[in-house]
């Protein structure tokens, strides 16, 4: 365990990809199985533990120290793996005061209590912290009620950094800006293989992966993908921007639009048995197919669809919030199935029963596409329309207006418009200059801050979510949203420093900050869409906010009113949430 | 007399109207008791100023000879009348010369401790424990989470990052005034005896630490020297040089920086840090408590920092406790960047 919380730790303060993978490949090299396997499952993402939530973490620590200490902890560092790892009590350790504290001999306040324990070199008495592998074997066969005094008892035998990865892996929550493909890549290299490789093989193989390892080492076969249905790795798009155009020939791409639902790859394949087995897939790979049941038998024909899943209802698709009600699911209720009917929406096909499709270009991918979705026959799939165009020009006015370019009436769900080169083959991740996607403009306008609070992990220290509110008929500043992104980090320090300067109440983490006609701090934000909602006291809900740009020049009182956003809801005619 | 009538929070600083000064003040006054060099406690302006003569030389240092109209020199364990009132100055473990300041008058005495650590240093005096009814004490690491690990510790990660890395130039961000002495002394303490690096701003301030008599090895200023030269070499320089164009002259630089907030993983990350070292000059969670329990002050005053978190503690242990909320000792968990700006900037 200590060897891998070293890693993690290494990790994440190592800016430069180049030494993550040196770093990453010389712990794979090092490091003997099976150790390095669950390591790899742990960067991957591939391992989960059922029992282990925060909340569990939070009970534990609340036994052992002051619940107002926790609090005020928690709010300071932002982390709650990193809080528990830094105050859990260690046990006394023999009073052992290092050469140089001792040939001191300086006073030492509360001599012989815990606050030796810093000043000591060695800790004697302790049993061996825990191997990786051991921590991830005992967590796969541990009872819930046994797991608490378990991960207690492993806490009290490693140290800060050891606690801490402990907590990030039960958790699952190790974000230490390590892709599962970095860890990939850094394996490949390992044997001298592209990355590529082992995402093809990837699928078949579980943890703590010796045959990948035996076979990168010389030492085995190269593993065989046994999954009917496996995943391929998706190729994204790059947002474009205006000046993009002018290095772009229009006659090169095409163009579909981008709806506002969720990436997904539809597999359809046959086991060694001639058994069919159909998988629904997020585009991180994740298997999704058990809250999609309605969405599987119609994928009866073997191949690999790459889409977006939508909510239809009376042949038009609906919003991102009504699809919401399908997603992250444990169980899906007929009732469910029926209120929420799902479908599928192709724009690509990586595999038929010809076989693999990727090294085609796109414009023979969507023909053998068309083909294919005309030969499933399926009312649950369909084709993405192209939309035709000879100049920018003609998207420029598509992208603005879709309902009169064609999107009909499911214009409302279109949140902009792709553009993909015609020669483009399916590369994994997201190639340069391949896929373009360009958004629809969002809404603007100009809020005033009014409470701000500090931000979680790499923020913890910076004041840096911002409720912000507009201008009622009354005279009144109502909250309206909440944005936590948008801005630069100098932006981010210049209003930090506001808020110190300008708190005019603090509450908990929460700090008041000064909102008066003549003082305070204009945002303009940015949103994607206006909802009406039940919760909020302004009775709208912003999609998507964020913090466009800092109106230092703007005095408040010229900021919006509520009555811009009631106008722009009604052009939107949105429906009530209570979200 | 009850304590707050000796000592009470004024907008210019602590104030004593029995004794006519002010503690620390944050603006000009007519006496000031300056318990330590850092500018945020050490201004310039006052008619007189009592403080330990290297806080008076440090205060020299860094605002000329017309710092103040007077001066007075005061040494640990002296006790001077001023007054009603008689004070005293003890050794606070925080930098070369930092005082805690007691302040007594009939059967009541007040300890106005500073900044201070319990942890052991070789360039300053080691912290005295001085019993007293009312202790004040800083906070700027008063959470549980702040347990600041050995210094052998952290500098061996330094000397292991060296080594790993011969072709780089490690600089190590460290205040001017007593983190980086002390840094260089843990090094040359771990055997490291290679000619150490420093940034012209920490030039005046080491030589005066040689000056006291702390040896602190070979020194040499960066100016001048050759970029090959300063491969697998250690250069201490003030925390907002390592993140400046200053350091294009050295080889593939890796930026570590010796302070108790790289104990936040956070915190280290948003300063672009790739090597922190928890180095502090102040006490952490188990000193702060630590030393409040061994001054066996039954009332506690908690000046800046994260007072919110002590003064429950204490609460717990059944001692009175209000945070004092004095201003201008750095923004909250700003506290350690104040020499940042101490005039050691410019001279590169």
């Amino acid at each position: 365990m200590n060897r891998f919380a070293e890693l993690l730790d290494r990790l994440g303060y190592e800016p430069g990809r180049n030494n993550k993978l040196r770093l990453l490949t010389q712990y794979f090299r090092e490091v003997p199985d099976p150790d390095r396997g669950y390591a790899l499952a742990a960067l991957t993402g591939a391992l989960s533990f059922k029992h282990a939530k925060p909340a569990l973490i939070r009970d534990l620590i609340a036994t052992r120290t002051d619940p107002m200490l926790f609090a005020l902890s928690y709010d300071y560092v932002g982390d709650l793996s990193e809080t528990v790892a830094l105050m859990w009590p260690t046990p006394l350790p023999a009073p052992v005061l290092s050469p140089s504290a001792s040939s001191q001999t300086p006073f030492r306040a509360g001599e012989g209590d815990e606050s030796t324990a810093r000043h000591v070199s060695h800790l004697h008495n302790r049993p061996p912290p825990p191997s990786l592998t051991e921590v991830v074997t005992t967590l796969h066969t541990l009872g819930k009620t046994e797991l608490p005094a378990q991960l207690a008892r492993w806490l009290d035998q490693l140290d800060e950094t050891g606690r801490w990865a402990l907590l990030k892996l039960v958790t699952g929550a190790l974000r230490i800006g390590i892709s599962a493909r970095l860890a990939k890549t850094a394996v490949a290299a390992l044997g001298g293989k592209d990355p590529h490789e082992i995402e093809l093989i990837w699928p078949g193989l579980a943890p703590p992966y010796l045959d990948l390892f035996a076979w990168l080492e010389g030492r085995g076969e190269e593993p065989v993908n046994r999954n009917p249905a496996p995943f391929r790795p998706v190729m994204l798009a790059h947002a474009i921007e205006v000046s993009d155009f002018a290095t772009l020939d229009a006659r090169d791409f095409i163009a579909e639009w981008k709806w506002d639902g969720i990436r997904v790859q539809a597999v359809s394949g046959q086991d060694g048995h001639g058994m069919a087995a159909a998988r629904l897939y997020s585009r991180t790979g994740e298997d999704i197919s058990p809250a999609f049941p309605d969405l599987l038998p119609s994928l009866h024909l073997p191949g690999a669809i790459d889409g977006e899943l939508l909510v239809l209802r009376d042949g038009r698709v609906q919003s991102f919030n009504v699809l919401q009600q399908r997603l992250n699911r444990k169980t899906v209720t007929p009732k469910l199935l029926r209120e929420f009917p799902i479908h599928l929406r192709a724009y690509d096909l990586l595999g038929d029963e010809s076989g693999d499709l990727r090294q085609l270009p796109f414009e023979q991918r969507r023909d053998r596409l068309e083909a294919f979705i005309a030969r499933l026959g399926d009312p649950r799939i369909d084709l993405s329309p192209l939309i035709p165009f000879d100049d920018w020009d003609t998207i420029t006015a598509a992208r603005a207006d879709p309902l009169a370019a064609g999107a009909g009436q499911d214009a409302d769900a279109v949140e902009g418009v792709m553009l993909k080169r015609r020669d483009a083959i399916y590369l994994p991740g997201r190639p340069r200059g391949q896929w373009w996607k360009w958004k629809r403009d969002p809404h603007i306008i100009d809020a005033v801050l009014m409470y701000a609070q500090r931000g979680h992990g790499k923020r913890s220290s910076y004041y840096s979510d911002y409720t912000f509110g507009v201008w009622t008929d009354d005279e009144q500043l109502v909250p309206v949203g909440k944005a936590y992104f948008g801005f630069t980090d100098e932006e981010l320090v210049q209003i930090d420093r506001f808020v110190r300067r300008n708190t005019t109440e603090k509450f908990g983490p929460v700090r008041h900050v000064v909102h008066e006609p003549d003082q305070g701090l204009v945002l303009e934000v940015a949103f994607e869409g206006l909802q009406r909602s039940l919760r909020h006291k302004s009775g709208v809900a912003m999609r998507f906010p964020r913090i466009n740009r800092l109106r230092w020049d703007k005095p408040p009182r010229d900021a919006d009113r509520l009555a811009t956003l009631e106008r722009m809801l009604k052009a939107e005619g949105a429906a009530v949430t209570s979200s | 007399m009850r304590p707050s009538e000796l000592l009470a929070p004024t907008p210019a600083g602590l104030y004593c109207k029995s004794g006519g000064f002010h503690i620390d003040p944050v603006r000009p006054v007519e006496r000031a008791l300056i318990t330590h060099g850092h500018s945020d406690h050490a201004r310039p302006g006052h008619g007189v100023v009592l403080a330990t003569q290297e806080t008076l030389d440090i205060m020299r240092l860094r605002y000329g000879d017309g710092f103040a109209g007077r001066t007075q020199a005061i040494r640990y364990g002296e006790t001077i009348r001023l007054d009603d009132v008689s004070v005293t100055f003890h050794p606070a473990g925080h930098v070369l010369g930092s005082a805690q300041i007691a302040v007594s008058a009939g059967a009541t005495r007040i300890v106005a401790s500073g900044d201070y650590k319990d942890a052991p240093d070789p360039t300053c005096a080691p912290f005295e424990v001085v019993p007293c009814d009312v202790f004040i004490t800083e906070a700027t690491f008063g959470l549980p989470v702040f347990r600041h690990p050995a210094t052998e510790h952290e500098v061996q990660k330094l000397l292991d990052s060296v080594r790993l890395f011969p072709e780089r130039a490690h600089l190590v961000g460290a205040y001017a005034l007593g983190k980086a002495q002390r840094v260089i002394a843990l090094l040359r303490a771990a055997g490291y005896d290679a000619p150490i690096y420093l940034h012209g701003a920490m030039a005046s301030i080491t030589q005066y630490y040689q000056s006291r008599g702390i040896a602190l090895g070979e020194l040499r200023l960066v100016k001048g020297a050759k970029k090959a030269d300063l491969a697998g070499t250690i250069t201490l320089a003030p925390p907002a040089a390592t993140s400046d164009l200053w350091t294009r002259r050295f080889p593939d630089p890796l930026t570590a920086f010796a302070s108790g907030w790289m104990r936040i993983r956070a915190r280290a990350r948003q300063r672009g840090v790739e090597l922190p070292l928890v180095i502090s000059d102040h006490a952490d969670w188990n000193g702060l408590t630590a030393t409040i329990k061994a001054t066996g002050a039954g009332e506690v005053w908690v000046t800046h920092g994260e007072e919110e978190a002590l003064v429950h503690w204490c609460q717990t242990e059944g001692l009175a406790a209000r945070p004092l909320a004095l201003v201008g000792y750095g923004d909250e968990g700003e506290n350690e960047a104040e020499s940042d700006s101490a005039g050691d900037a410019e001279e590169l």
